[in-house]
């Protein structure tokens, strides 16, 4: 691998460990063991697990918002030190900052990457635009509803252009018609900028609705690598539901979950 | 576009503009203020002179003492020095309390400091101080400073230290330095708990002063609460008593006012009544 494309992700022989104090003794996690997988540029892959199996570890990585305890990850061909203007990270529960104004959050990260003046806020205007929301723009926080925020966080991670968009269960907490709504406009929203995503759930049909490639994780490994034969764009994500293809990817994902229970 | 099939869900009930039928709150505080005043000065009438006073016997002794401009001008020399003292605490306090809660080693080094001395018997070390910058302004100003500064040190540093991390690392995940960090996303999550350290600040600075009063020069508010004692005029010396209570009232309502300007959503975060 040497021409790495800058949306192009990879994670190879990942392992961390967490040192806990539980009761006065220190017991050592291991959240990630050797965990090894690429991603293209433009792909996206889901990675789903029951929770504790790793998948926000490994987001968090990738983030470099943690640090790996061995291996290499590499996002456009380059080690990843800590956090970089080439990933946006959406996160779980939006964190928009409370005090700013759904534009002024968009603009944070802008202005942390130097833009400044009239193009500051021209841009953050265009990424609420994107994500339907140019007439919220002054509301603060909590004038707006949870798939509100949840848009501003897609906002503020897109705008300032990313390679790679990482998400950490950005629509878990958000009830199941806004969720569909937000799983097609992220589709759309993908088709139009080319962004390579790694998407954290633990709901199945988020997971196979979304992914190109969805990584089954359990206790800190991958389990399975299963491939999404539904063609893109998926178009209409409520037909894509009824058909076989989605019917038999399901299951496919539903079993790799299942297979350890038998060791339970 | 995607058509989802939905049962048709009850709506959220709705909010029907509520006929407030409350009492304002500060109808309730006027009325309570006003029964209590009534209440002293029907009983208070009773009392020994030398061992009580009553409202109107206050406010002819207050009328006394602004018609001869000794009041204005023992406020005057009083305020001074709270207002610099008062003034210097703020302006210390918060940035310390926002460095301490956010190094590990400023807070193992001096966070033990900040706790003894918030406990520290000041009027103890008065004589000390007094020896030190001698018994005018500065030493009151100092004392002031002492008593203010370490409430809202305090507050400041566990409102840090109650900063989501979640928002760090939003800040964090979009390359902000350190000294970013603090300022655009930190002081701002602070700010509820630096105002209520600087609310209680206003408290412990005017207790200050008015001990300082006492153990330094004998001056401003101070010394007409002294020398009224002395002549065992009751009436006179509750009247800077009285002016330091409504002074210290209408100075937090103040930082009250300035925190809705300043962080107006955290008024809607917590959905406190201000009316």
């Amino acid at each position: 691998m040497n021409e790495a494309s800058t949306g192009q992700v990879s994670m190879s022989d990942v392992s961390k460990t967490f040192t806990l104090k539980v009761d006065g003794q220190i017991q050592t996690v291991q959240a990630l063991k050797s965990v090894n997988f690429d991603v293209k540029q433009a792909e996206i892959v889901t990675l789903i697990g029951p929770s504790g199996c790793g998948k926000t570890t490994a987001l968090r990585i990738l983030m470099g918002l943690e640090t790996a305890s061995r291996g290499r990850v590499t996002v456009g061909g380059k080690q990843v030190h800590g956090c970089g203007y080439d990933r946006g990270l959406v996160f779980q529960h939006a964190e928009l900052l409370p005090w700013l104004t759904a534009a002024q959050n968009v603009m944070f990260g802008l202005e942390m990457k130097g833009m400044r003046g009239e193009e500051l806020r021209d841009t953050a205007l265009r990424y609420l635009d994107l994500v339907g929301l140019k007439d919220a723009a002054n509301r603060r926080p909590y004038q707006l509803s949870g798939g509100m925020k949840q848009r501003v966080g897609i906002a503020r991670a897109l705008a300032i252009d990313p390679e790679v968009l990482l998400m950490d269960e950005p629509f878990g907490a958000l009830d199941a018609q806004t969720r569909e709504t937000l799983q097609g406009e992220l589709l759309d929203i993908q088709a139009r900028t080319k962004k390579t995503i790694i998407f954290v759930t633990h709901d199945l049909d988020e997971a196979v609705l979304l992914a190109d490639r969805i990584i089954v994780m359990r206790e800190g490994s991958i389990q399975e690598t299963i491939q999404v034969p539904l063609p893109r764009p998926r178009g209409n994500l409520g037909a894509l539901r009824g058909t076989a293809e989605f019917a038999e990817a399901r299951y496919r994902v539903w079993k790799a979950l299942h297979s350890a229970e038998v060791v339970h | 576009m995607s058509k989802i099939e939905t049962i048709s869900a009850p709506t959220a009930v709705e909010d029907a503009p509520k006929l407030k039928r409350e009492i304002p709150k500060w109808v309730i505080t006027t009325m309570s203020v006003s029964l209590v005043i009534l209440a002293w000065e029907v009983f208070g009438r009773d009392v020994n002179p030398v061992f009580g006073s009553y409202p109107s016997a206050i406010a002819v002794a207050f009328w006394k003492l602004v018609v001869s401009g000794q009041l204005l001008a023992a406020l005057t020399q009083s305020l001074k020095a709270f207002v610099v003292g008062y003034g210097l605490s703020v302006l210390i306090g918060v940035p310390l309390g926002l460095l301490i809660g956010r190094s590990r080693f400023l807070e193992a080094a001096i966070g033990i400091f900040i706790t003894g001395a918030y406990a520290m018997p000041l009027v103890a070390l008065v004589p000390l101080l007094v020896l030190w910058m001698g018994l005018g302004f500065a030493v009151k100003a100092c004392v002031v400073f002492l008593m203010a500064v370490f409430p809202i040190v305090i507050n400041t540093w566990l409102g840090v230290r109650a900063v989501p991390k979640t928002l760090i690392e939003v800040g964090k995940s979009f390359v902000a330095s350190d000294f970013t960090i603090l300022r655009r996303i930190v002081l701002p999550a602070t700010i509820p708990y630096i105002m209520a350290g600087i609310k209680l600040a206003v408290g412990r600075g005017v207790v200050a002063m008015v001990i300082a009063e006492f153990f330094t020069a004998i001056s401003g508010l101070g010394a007409i609460i002294i020398n009224a004692a002395n002549a065992f005029d009751t009436a006179r010396m509750f009247v800077p008593v009285i002016v330091l209570m409504v002074l210290a009232t209408m100075l937090n309502a103040f930082v009250g006012w300035i925190e809705r300007k300043v962080a107006p959503w955290q008024v809607e975060l917590s959905g406190r009544d201000e009316g």
